[in-house]
């Protein structure tokens, strides 16, 4: 049996899908306020979590290609379109922070029950038809700045890759312990109760305020 | 009438999760978890069938109406599974709950107005980017692929940035 499989069919995806949304909603990433306190230092789990995620899978991709069960690049890998690449994940970070979700997140959310992440997917369509609307005009930009085909950070570098999964590992360790430390200080993680009590605009007190300023310093 | 909702799963047991869901679609596929592509395919049909003729002209949108139903593939039948597994999750939890999320202050329809356009800027920055937080970040970022940490730094730098002028929507 050769790995991959390139199997495309119905049942693996709606399974591995499965799975993706179970460990998504098991993560509180249905709850637009829990995915948003990332970006008030209020709640890391969305760096905790894919952080965590990227490791243990580029290390088992790692290891399936030195043991031989995968060929060397037998993966995709996306390439970097630097400007397309660089101002859509922008555009995206910024679409987070107001609306409250990603694309997969929103489809947890909508099946947490979240009305705004119905609203958010039709927002979502919109976008692609506007993109679509004006690709002729967006086209340069989309092809712009064009990297070696498939590119990773360890041939960017010319470091083996087990250098640069060690690399994530202590920006990982470091972000963890920077995290948490965030979290203790402005009164996070959310939890569960805090999202699903009451109905909306009736959210009990944030801890955080009874411990001075809220904002950054 | 809800119950008591069961806390979270701690942030490293779920990571632990996802990473071997997205090390065995690797595996199976020979790619990594999405979910942005459903909304091209989804323009696309809706598109067809409000617009035939301008979709089917469309430089971007042409080639999934030319290809049959725009909405077979697998990147549907992943995210069919999302919600699936997110309705799995939420129900045998108790945090499933029909409303709408948002700050305190916030009153719904600002709230809606803001997932409205929050899902606009999402959905065409997936779109220019190739892909989103799923395709890029975590699958791309997975392959230690340059384009899925460039996609990484830019959706952290503006996410951080943006919910400074934004904060009183979400406390």
């Amino acid at each position: 049996m050769s790995l991959p499989l390139y199997d495309s069919g119905f049942w693996p995806a709606l399974a591995l899908g499965v799975l993706f949304g179970l460990a998504l909603e098991g993560a509180g990433f249905g709850s637009a306020r829990k995915l948003t306190a990332q970006f008030t230092l209020r709640d890391f789990s969305v760096f905790k979590v894919m952080f965590t995620a990227v490791i243990i899978a580029a290390t088992g991709l790692w290891l399936a290609e030195v043991l031989g069960l995968v060929a060397p690049r037998s993966v995709f890998i996306p390439t970097l379109y630097a400007l397309a690449i660089g101002l859509g994940g922008a555009l995206i970070g910024a679409g987070f922070a107001i609306g409250g979700y990603c694309p997969g997140t929103s489809a947890v959310g909508l099946a947490s029950g979240r009305w705004d992440a119905l609203v958010f997917i039709v927002g979502m369509v919109a976008g692609a038809a506007i993109f679509a609307w004006g690709f002729d005009a967006i086209s340069p930009l989309y092809w712009a700045a064009p990297g070696p085909k498939g590119q990773t950070l360890d041939q960017l570098l010319g470091l083996p890759p087990l250098v640069i999964l060690l690399a994530l590992v202590a920006l990982a360790v470091g972000g963890f312990w920077l995290g948490s430390h965030l979290e203790r200080r402005f009164g996070g993680p959310i939890g569960s109760s805090e999202v699903t009590c009451g109905s909306e605009g009736a959210h009990p007190p944030e801890p955080g305020t009874r411990r001075g300023s809220l904002r950054p310093t | 009438m809800h119950g008591q909702p069961r806390p979270y799963w701690n942030p490293l047991v779920a990571g632990l999760l996802l990473g071997l869901v997205l090390l065995a679609t690797f595996l199976v596929t020979g790619h990594g978890l999405g979910a942005s592509g459903v909304s091209a395919r989804l323009t696309a049909a809706l598109g067809s069938w409000i617009l035939p003729e301008a979709t089917a002209a469309n430089a971007y949108l042409g080639g999934y109406v030319k290809a049959g139903a725009p909405l077979a593939g697998w990147i549907t039948w992943e995210v069919l599974g999302v919600v699936l597994g997110g309705l799995i999750g939420s129900l045998t939890s108790r945090r499933f709950r029909l409303k709408v999320e948002g700050g305190r202050t916030a009153t719904p329809a600002r709230r809606l107005a803001y997932a409205f356009a929050g899902g606009v800027l999402v959905g065409f920055g997936a779109r220019l980017a190739r892909g989103c937080t799923s395709g890029l970040g975590l699958s791309g970022s997975a392959t230690l692929a340059v384009a899925g940490f460039v996609f990484l730094i830019a959706f952290f730098a503006a996410g951080f940035l943006t919910m400074r002028l934004i904060r009183g929507a979400w406390t």
